[in-house]
């Protein structure tokens, strides 16, 4: 059981730098996809019998990729006082819509967490409260999106008024607990009979076996609920700026963008690598937590 | 019982009319144990040997207190099972080492230490002195998958030492071993019960394993899950409580010229054919996977 020994310090020293530098070198091979097919094909795109099977590939729909690279440095508002390039503006943007996305995952992470812990602690609880845990996931947020800003702009926490990007945040945090605390159950309820026999034969009582036992045996469970919570809430946090229109982030500014698409598309294209690169961090943040709690993630479980 | 009189000190382990019942599927239930008498004299070293579902490890589980007893009265020490449990009066081995590897040798032998808080340097020193015993001294700071069957074995006796206590449960720690490594552990764990005056509860299906160790072995068997033969091990004179302490090598000498002794062999059989008449008397069903031998079984006799 764990007696598989892994060669763990030869092999992790080889794949520090090839993570990264596949990620980089699949990026390129887009690149160069994306403008092989706007070589190849047509700019009318290909149709056949009145059914078009290829897209068009003209300047309008696919830029290149150096116009988008080059439109980051245009102002984004022609002749303003101050001007700021696009990239700036798109920076500004992911940036705010970061900070509410990893807001949202920390909320979200607690309360999966919590979650998670209660439904281990009490069969009861965990068929009483897991299928709505998975109900909540199948309820469109665009439909709960609105009513989150509806009731936020009702209450009042600790005497500060609701601010909209509180709304975002929550939104975030709504998509971002599932998996946790999915992931997170499965990880608690992960160690062997064995193992928990054993701690109960050492007089431990629940706290010190979630503590000392149940936790650190999740934590291999954690991190890829996290990496899937990290990106549902990007994703939340973008759709939830859109539909409570939550200005600054950079769901709003893929709007404004998308409205001018068609006089100006590389500028919505600047937009969406915003949120890709987004998507990216976020990632990246949960692959730093990753590193840290290296040593609870046995290979050999 | 033999161990009766051995002693006016409190007894290791006094189980006495203990029962218990399993709720089978289907609402009828399976009984595991039926009337249990035994009593551990202190540092003495019995095995519990018998087919399997004779219900040994459940009458180990019961002492540990990780199940609780039908009928009857189990006391550990002189206390009850739990209130030995919550006390640390006995520490516990199961065939699997069950090392947590997210900690390191040293700090799994330190776990039973932990979880109650006492300090870290005194962690250290008593992880560093059983390490010691167990001859792990070197691996301190190892991963436990980066250790073999046998070493991960061995830090988990020495995590069961931890608390110093005056019993040990051992769940077939042996099981997963290749017979090499289990022959050495035989005598490892000899010269560690021996220094530190341990009783020893020792559950096993190998017969030479129960007579090399113990001072009894007890034979049990299924349907219902009872104990039918006591029988005297031969654990090398010496080794047994009050004898003088051995130098290792002694200890493993003394082990090997009991496995080549012919009251060894004796014993064996006598093991071999309590066994037997044991499972004669439960059924049909029950396979005896005893090598076949010389000697032939006398049936005449039911056991004890």
């Amino acid at each position: 059981m764990r007696t598989t020994g892994q060669g763990a310090p030869r092999g992790l020293r080889r794949s520090r730098w090839r993570g990264p530098a596949t990620t980089l070198a699949a990026f390129a091979l887009l690149v160069v996809a994306w403008e092989l097919v706007k070589v190849l094909v047509p700019d009318d795109g290909v149709t056949i019998g009145g059914v078009r099977v290829l897209p068009r590939t003209s300047d309008a729909a696919m830029p290149h990729v150096w116009t988008v690279v080059g439109r980051l440095f245009d102002p984004e508002v022609a002749g303003a006082a101050e001007p700021r390039s696009i990239g700036a503006a798109v920076a500004a943007g992911a940036l705010f819509t970061l900070r509410l996305s990893l807001g949202g995952l920390i909320l979200g992470g607690v309360l999966g967490v919590l979650l998670a812990v209660v439904m281990q602690r009490s069969g009861l609880v965990e068929r009483m409260v897991l299928p709505y845990v998975i109900a909540s996931q199948t309820v469109p947020l665009i439909a709960i999106a609105p009513l989150v800003a509806g009731w936020g702009g009702k209450i009042a926490v600790f005497g500060q008024p609701w601010e909209p990007w509180a709304s975002v945040m929550v939104i975030a945090a709504y998509l971002a607990f599932f998996p946790i605390a999915v992931g997170m159950l499965r990880g608690l309820n992960s160690p062997a009979r064995a193992d928990v026999e054993l701690f109960r034969a050492l007089a431990c009582g629940w706290w010190t076996t979630l503590v000392r036992l149940r936790l650190p045996a999740s934590v291999p469970y954690l991190i890829p609920a996290l990496r899937l919570a990290a990106a549902a809430a990007v994703i939340g946090a973008i759709v939830a700026e859109i539909s409570t229109g939550t200005r600054g982030g950079i769901g709003r500014l893929i709007i404004e963008y998308a409205q001018s698409a068609t006089g100006d598309p590389s500028r919505m294209y600047t937009a969406i690598l915003g949120a890709a690169v987004l998507g990216l961090v976020a990632a990246g943040a949960v692959g730093l937590l990753d590193l840290a709690l290296v040593r609870y993630r046995s290979a050999s479980r | 019982m033999t161990g009766t009189s051995r002693t006016d000190r409190a007894a290791a382990v006094e189980l006495v009319g203990v029962d218990k019942t399993f709720p089978a599927a289907g609402g009828g239930a399976v009984q595991a144990l039926t009337g249990v008498e035994l009593r551990l004299g202190p540092g003495e070293f019995v095995s519990l040997i018998g087919p399997s579902g004779c219900g040994k490890s459940t009458l180990l589980r019961v002492v540990a207190d990780l199940e609780q007893p039908t009928a009857g009265t189990v006391l550990v020490g002189g206390k009850s099972a739990r209130q030995a449990r919550l006390d640390q009066d006995y520490g516990i081995a199961f065939q699997q080492a069950g090392l947590l590897e997210w900690r390191t040798v040293a700090e799994n032998v330190e776990l039973p230490l932990h979880v109650h808080g006492v300090a870290k340097a005194e962690r250290r020193a008593r992880a560093a002195d059983l390490l010691a015993l167990v001859g792990l001294a070197d691996f301190a700071a190892h991963r436990p998958s980066q250790l073999s069957g046998g070493m991960q074995q061995r830090v988990a006796i020495a995590r069961s030492l931890a608390t110093r206590p005056k019993l040990l449960l051992m769940d077939e720690p042996f099981g997963a071993l290749d017979e090499m490594t289990r022959e050495r552990m035989q005598a490892e764990l000899l010269r560690i019960v021996d220094e530190t005056a341990a009783a020893v509860l020792f559950v096993t299906h190998s017969i030479p394993e129960a007579v090399v160790l113990s001072d009894r072995v007890v034979v049990m068997s299924p349907r219902p899950g009872r104990i039918t033969d006591v029988v005297d091990g031969r654990r090398p004179r010496g080794t047994a409580p009050g004898g003088e302490l051995f130098d290792p090598g002694d200890v493993v000498d003394a082990v090997d010229g009991v496995r080549e002794s012919a009251a060894f062999f004796e014993a064996v059989t006598e093991v071999r054919e309590s066994l037997r008449k044991g499972s004669t008397v439960s059924g049909p069903l029950t396979v005896d996977t005893a090598a076949p031998r010389t000697r032939p079984t006398s049936a005449s006799e039911e056991g004890s």
